[in-house]
Order: C-alpha cells, then structure tokens, then sequence
C-alpha cells in the first residue's frame, strides 16, 4: 500500500525567530530553512513502516509539499531518507492549514493512499491543524499526536500522546496519523543517498491545478515581539534565595 | 454572538482549561456549552454552575466516552447550525477535535489565542511564542481554541445555566478507543499549578530526578515539570513537558532546575510570573529570562534549598 507524507519548509528550529521592524512578519531572508522536525519523524516513520517485518505492506512513500518552488529542497531532503517520490504544488500566495487540507484531500483522491503521515504542527505557525482538518474533509480516522504506530490488516493502531498520559485507539484503513515528538528518531539522509535522491521522480504542480479556491481566510494585521522580560537578579546563595522566596509568599 | 464551548471533562468533573475557554468565549458574547460524553449528569450539573453560562447542551451517549474526535465533530457542526462559534480549550482533545469541526463547517481555525481584541480579531503567538500575531478572520463561524494561561478562569459557581438534551448523531466507526494509561498524578495538574518546579538534562538520570526535584516540589506543594532533554533521556514521562511542544503553563513561580533555556522550552513557561533558574553555567539562556538566578551545582544547592525551606 501507498503512504502519503506531506512536508513542510519552515525556518530552523535552531534559528531565533526575528520579528520585522515593520510589524508584517517575521524576516525570513538569508535564514536557514528546513524540513518541519515534525514531519521529518513522518517520513522517518513511512520508511520503518515499509519494512516488511512491521507487516503493514506498505510498499510506495509518496512525500508532497505545498508552498514556494524552494521547497522542493525540503523534498529532495525526504527523498533521500528513503521517500520513493515527490510531489511539489507551488502557489504565489500564503496556503493556510485549510487550504492544505483542500489541497491535499485532491492528491489523496488521485494516489488513494491507505495513510497519510503528517506531522502535529508546523513550527512556524504553530497551528496543529493541517491533519485533523485533512481526517475531516476525507471523513477519515485520525490518530493524533503519535507516539507509536501498528499497522495490522485493515486498521492502524495508535498510542496518543494527550495531556495526562497516553491513550490507544484504533482507526480504519485508510486513516491520518500526526507524529508527536517521540514517535521515532529521524535518520540522517547519507551522501550517496542525497545524490540518488536527484534522480528520484519529482512532479510539479500548481494550486491552481487542483482547482482548489486557496484565498486565505485569515489576515494578519500586524506581528510583534513578545513583552520583553525585564532584566533579573542573581542571588549569590540559597539563604538569599530562601529570603527571596518568603519575601514572595512562596514558603513559609 | 452566540458561542459554543466544548467542555473538557474526566467523567465527573469539568477540567479547569474549560473554564479559561468560558471567559474568552463570553468575550464574544453568549456562552453555550456542549457536555459531551457517557453518564455525564454530574458533570453538565457543575458545567451549568459556572458563572456566565446560558444553556448546557448535553449528548449523553456511549459514542462519546472517550471523546473521539471522528464522533464529537459531527455533533459539533449539528450544534453550530445555531452557533456563531466554537471555542475550545488549547488541550490536546481540544487540539484533536475543534479542526475537524473547522473543516467541516469550511473554515480557518484560529488557534491558542491569547486575547479577543474584537468579534473577528485575536491574538496567538507564533514561532515558539517569539512572535505574536494578530489575526482578523473572514469567515462567517469562528473555530476557536483558547490558550488557558491567557484568560482568567470562570468562576465555577454563581452560574445558572439551563441543560437541554441534544440527540446523539451515533458512532461514525471509523474510531475505536483501546486503553488509556493516565499517570497517577497526586500533585497539582501543570497547566494549573500556582508553582512549579521543573528539571532537566543536568539531573542525569530519572533516579536524581526524583531524589532532588520532587523533594522541593513537595515542600512548596508544587507541580513538576521537565524540560523536553530530561522526557527524552526517559527520567519522566512524556506529559512531564513544559514547551513548544509539550504543556505551555504560566505558574505564579516557575523554578527552573538544571534546564539550559533552549527557545522551545522558554515558549512553554516564559508567561510566569516569577522565574527561579537554578543553573552551574552562568552563560546559560535562562538566565536571560530568570528574575531570580543563582549559579551553583544543583546537586548542592537544591538539597539546601529543600532543608532551609
């Protein structure tokens, strides 16, 4: 069976994020972009989950992203972990969660794959939409913040990760899965495998050519910088913390 | 505007990040909410007690027990036929459920907001919390979910809601729960403690962690976190997190033990009031956001600091 993986380009998590001085956003000029970490552990999971002793038979990875023609780096980065091949849909303007889903409910219905492996969020929008909002178009199951994922004939089994521990449901094939952090570590793509991965198949496609109405529905007025924190003491030993802490009502 | 509230409950109490959803939600106006879930009369008892709140729809049905996200949306959307909106707490079932409703109602959710500025206007934080947006919406609904650390908690008397039966829309099959493993849990819950005290990678192992982080929180009866290094290394479970990715919590004192202060976790804490930073490298980030630091060997120091409290 055929899994779907869609990746997104977003600045690198190791990157201080910097708010433009004019309000409109956040700069993203000559920054280190990179694959969304969370839908590297996607694509990492794709290819475990074709290993035939995971007994899923998956057999094709399908990785897809949405968004400026510079993403297609993002694809060749997943193809050389071990995607099979890509699909890259540019667009001029910004594609929020909604439109995504739209998006990507159309390739869903062109390559009928029987799971679709997205990351929880995006770290730049930190929305934690894009999946879910995909699970509801389909009318789908949607295994959520994955922290283990089985497939057994006809059915995906899936430990959650939610706030007070974790849960395990089960959902009927085809589904969604989102990873969460501790799903699995990512490999690295080897240099033969980055040189492979250039030979890899790649289709280009535009928003346009799903016939998918993407205007955004959401505007941003205007991005600013957190309230600053003012700046702290040090304290030179625990009796002085210890008297800070009183003074404060912490203790007693 | 009237607006639906999902309700985040256990079976018999309604969970506190529901009642910050209540006070965003009564910033739009009417408030509504929707008790979903199997033998749920006591809860929809308390829900129509909170202050503010007019009527409490309750789908009582065994589809619901376990808040499936496949099951609770099409009840959902049914309800928004007479709903302007749809809040729901920024917890992970308010996270799984309320973008499958926005899908299906064909609209953008906007997600964790920080504050209502307007009907159509909100602010949520992006980039780990290092950029705060504001956002105006052009749909006609609004999907919303609600950053509890932001609002004020509704009062959970005074209220004097009506409760109205809604028929269940049945189980869609396509989900079925298995298990749950919930961590026994005798401290307060994070994303409501008033302190917390949190560790890190520098503890070296789960067994410091408990001997030297779980003392002091004891001794000021505070919650305990852990940075996303410390989960990973296994010294306490996932739902330990305080992050980006983990539980974002705005304590009145947030006590930082052996925690280096990398962007993701300062996006889950750097909204408390108070931060302690216990640390032996000076140049360690958290300082920069610490109101309170002191450099030494937490080994050393944390021990004293539990005997002199």
């Amino acid at each position: 069976m055929k899994v779907l993986v869609p990746v997104k380009r977003v600045l690198d998590y190791n990157v201080k994020p910097r708010v433009k001085a004019d309000g409109t956003g956040v700069d993203l000029a000559n920054v280190k972009m990179s694959m969304n970490p969370f839908d590297e552990i996607a694509v990492e999971e794709a290819i475990r989950l074709k290993d035939p002793a995971r007994g899923g038979g998956v057999t094709e990875i399908v990785v897809v992203s949405i968004g400026e023609p510079k993403a297609q780096e993002t694809l060749r980065t997943a193809l050389a972990m071990g995607a099979d091949r890509a699909i890259l849909v540019t667009s001029d303007t910004k594609v929020e969660p909604l439109g995504v889903a739209k998006i990507l409910a159309k390739i869903v219905e062109e390559e009928q794959p029987q799971l679709v492996i997205l990351g929880k969020q995006a770290i730049d929008d930190d929305n934690n939409q894009t999946g879910q909002m995909l699970a509801g178009l389909l009318g789908w199951g949607q295994g959520t913040f994955a922290s283990k994922v089985e497939l057994t004939e006809g059915n995906v089994t899936v430990t959650r990760e939610v706030d007070g521990g974790l849960e395990t449901d089960s959902f009927t094939l085809p589904a969604i899965v989102t990873t969460d952090l501790r799903l699995n570590e990512p490999r690295y793509a080897s240099l033969p495998n980055i040189m492979k991965a250039k030979s890899k198949p790649l289709a280009q496609k535009t928003a346009a050519d799903y016939g998918v109405d993407v205007t955004p529905r959401l505007t941003t007025l205007k991005v600013v910088e957190p309230a600053k924190r003012t700046a702290g003491i040090k304290v030179a030993d625990v009796d002085e913390l210890v008297t800070k802490l009183k003074a404060m009502g912490v203790a007693k | 505007m009237k607006t639906l509230v999902w309700v985040e409950h256990d079976g018999t109490a309604v969970k506190d990040a529901t009642l910050a959803a209540v006070t965003a939600a009564s910033q739009l106006g009417e408030v509504h909410l929707l008790v979903a879930g199997e033998g749920v009369d006591g809860v929809a008892a308390a829900a129509a007690k909170i202050a503010g709140v007019g009527k409490v729809h309750v789908a009582d049905d065994a589809a619901y027990a376990h808040a499936l996200a496949e099951n609770i949306a099409p009840l959902v959307v049914d309800l928004m036929g007479h709903h302007d909106a749809f809040v729901a707490p920024s917890t992970t079932t308010g996270k799984n459920v309320a973008p499958r409703v926005a899908a299906l109602l064909d609209v953008m959710q906007i997600s964790d907001i920080m504050s209502v500025e307007s009907e159509d206007t909100f602010t949520r934080p992006i980039y780990a919390g290092n950029a705060i947006a504001t956002v105006q919406t052009s749909d006609a609904k609004k999907v919303i979910t609600v950053r509890g650390t932001a609002f004020d908690k509704a009062a959970t008397e005074g209220g004097s809601g009506t409760i109205e039966a809604v028929a269940s829309q049945g189980d869609t099959g396509v989900s079925t729960f298995v298990n749950a493993e919930i961590a026994a849990n005798t401290r307060p819950e994070l994303t409501s403690a008033k302190i917390i005290v949190s560790g890190g990678r520098a503890l070296q192992n789960g067994e410091n962690f408990h001997a030297i982080i779980e003392p002091l929180a004891d001794k000021l009866g505070a919650g305990v976190g852990a940075s996303r290094a410390a989960v990973d290394a296994g010294y306490v479970p996932n739902d330990y997190q305080v992050g980006q990715t983990g539980k974002i919590v705005a304590p009145e004192v947030y006590i930082a033990v052996g925690i280096s202060g990398a962007i993701q976790h300062l996006a889950g804490m750097k909204d408390s009031k108070v931060i302690v930073a216990i640390n032996k490298d000076e140049d360690a980030p958290i300082f920069q956001v610490a109101d309170i630091g002191l450099v030494g060997d937490l080994f050393k120091v944390v021990p004293e600091l539990t005997e002199k409290l």
